[in-house]
């Protein structure tokens, strides 16, 4: 489903992205963590193309995202993106935040879109928000509604960059909560987070990217007894250490 | 000071036909209106079209709206008023020429360059207000505009656009209130708005403080009014929860 091929990135003389190969097969979940400053929001930005890269190839369902060629708003109507900081439009009330792509760019009917956006918030608990506008609800809310956002375009993957990142501990679950319940239901997902708890749980396999490089890919019960590097070990320790 | 304050004034004979000195302020209100207006949408439509330029990611378009903001934001209002008025009609076109200079009332003439002249000023203007309240928004609503696959006008039209117009609401009660002070200037070239009326009241009847207060007075209470419609503007739009109730 997504398949990035030695894949570089340089900010000026910043390598940020080195020579990474990563595979996400249909109905796999994927955890990739790391040191803050690793590369990791980078690697995933590059996925839908929010970031460009300076080398490689980077597939997603069949189609090379960094060809010219392809129609990178097709693509990116096909993946589901979930930000760190929600990045609602905060000028609309939920039911539009999550209307609005499905009926401007895949052009669903409204009352259909409506229809499914009550469908989508119930399942992410939150139905009765509907006519909120985001500065009403919680940081957990707003990032549960994010995810109804993405679902809504009806997307074959999900993103997640840091979805945690930004919310009070005690939001946390609620989020984490959602996203295990799209795992079983069998969405292809990858996300960058430090929720060791949620990768052990859902993830087919964690991914270790320290300086740009994918230093360790393991399953989930290996990496976290057994880390080969050196790098993974002192990772998780600092991990644990918290 | 020996004066004599007569506000009687306004209701008196001008002299000419059966008109009193307040039909003088009266019509000079309607200029002075019409004018602001109308280079009002101008500023609005082409400021806000040059604001949007600026912030593309499109060297070229963005540059010529960079270089639009330099030249009318560098060069006085009068000056500008003057070459509009003065220069550019020698560069017309023979018949346009001898229309717009002959043919067409003198009051009408001026009132078109006048327009245009404050019309486009008061564009460079706009665009510097859209552009920053564009560039204010956090990075992240792009982005999550563009993860769904929006195009980039969709993107300004669903996302940006509607949240900056409610940023640069305050700022642009500003030139508003502008272009109406600004609009002054056209009883330099003749346009007999308020201004006009003021001095010529003054020069007909002697009574210059009446005339200038009067002129003061209505000045005052537009540009009131305008602001307690904008601020009337800005709370209808104002976002639930987000902005926070100001000046009250």
């Amino acid at each position: 489903m997504i398949r990035l091929t030695n894949v570089h990135k340089w900010f000026k003389d910043l390598h940020v992205l080195n020579g990474v190969n990563l595979n996400v097969h249909q109905g796999e979940v994927v955890v990739v963590c790391g040191p803050s400053g690793s590369g990791k929001s980078t690697l995933i930005r590059t996925i839908n193309q929010l970031e460009t890269i300076s080398e490689g190839e980077i597939w997603v369902d069949g189609k090379n995202v960094t060809d010219p060629k392809t129609d990178l708003n097709a693509l990116r109507a096909e993946v589901g993106f979930v930000f760190q900081h929600f990045n609602l439009y905060p000028h609309l009330s939920v039911l539009d935040n999550i209307t609005l792509s499905p009926i401007r760019v895949k052009k669903m009917g409204k009352a259909a879109a409506e229809q499914l956006a009550v469908e989508l918030l119930d399942r992410v608990g939150l139905a009765h928000k509907k006519d909120a506008f985001p500065a009403q609800l919680s940081g957990g809310q707003q990032q549960r509604v994010a995810i109804a956002r993405g679902l809504a375009m009806q997307p074959k993957v999900m993103l997640f960059d840091e979805p945690t990142s930004a919310l009070d501990p005690e939001m946390i679950g609620e989020v984490l909560q959602v996203m295990r319940d799209l795992a079983k239901s069998g969405m292809t997902m990858m996300c960058v987070t430090h929720e060791m708890g949620f990768a052990r749980e859902v993830a087919d396999y964690v991914v270790f990217v320290d300086q740009g490089q994918v230093v360790e890919q393991a399953k989930p019960e290996e990496f976290f007894s057994n880390p080969q590097h050196e790098r993974a070990k002192q990772f998780l320790r600092q991990l644990r250490s918290h | 000071m020996n004066y004599n304050w007569d506000w009687n004034i306004f209701f008196k004979s001008t002299g000419i036909g059966d008109e009193i000195y307040l039909d003088w302020f009266i019509s000079g209100l309607g200029w002075t209106i019409a004018l602001a207006l109308a280079a009002w949408a101008i500023a609005l439509v082409i400021g806000g079209l040059l604001g949007v330029m600026r912030t593309l990611p499109n060297k070229w378009l963005s540059g010529l709206a960079t270089a639009y903001v330099e030249l009318f934001r560098n060069v006085p209002l009068l000056v500008q008023l003057f070459i509009w008025y003065f220069v550019v009609p020698d560069y017309l076109p023979e018949q346009t020429q001898v229309w717009f200079k002959q043919e067409l009332n003198p009051m009408v003439s001026a009132y078109i360059s006048v327009t245009l002249c404050l019309g486009l000023f008061t564009a460079a203007r706009v665009c510097e207000q859209v552009r920053t309240g564009i560039q204010a928004l956090p990075k992240g609503q792009a982005n999550a505009a563009m993860a769904v696959g929006f195009t980039l006008p969709q993107v300004y039209r669903h996302v940006l656009l509607p949240q900056a117009f409610r940023v640069v609401i305050p700022p642009l009660t500003s030139e508003f209130l502008n272009v109406f002070k600004n609009s002054s200037v056209a009883s330099l070239i003749g346009l007999m708005e308020l201004l006009a009326q003021a001095k010529q009241t003054a020069e007909f009847s002697a009574n210059i403080f009446e005339a200038f207060t009067l002129a003061t007075l209505i000045y005052f209470t537009l540009n009131m009014s305008i602001m307690k419609f904008m601020g009337w503007v800005e709370k209808r739009v104002r976002i639930p929860g987000l902005m926070v109730e100001g000046g009250k």
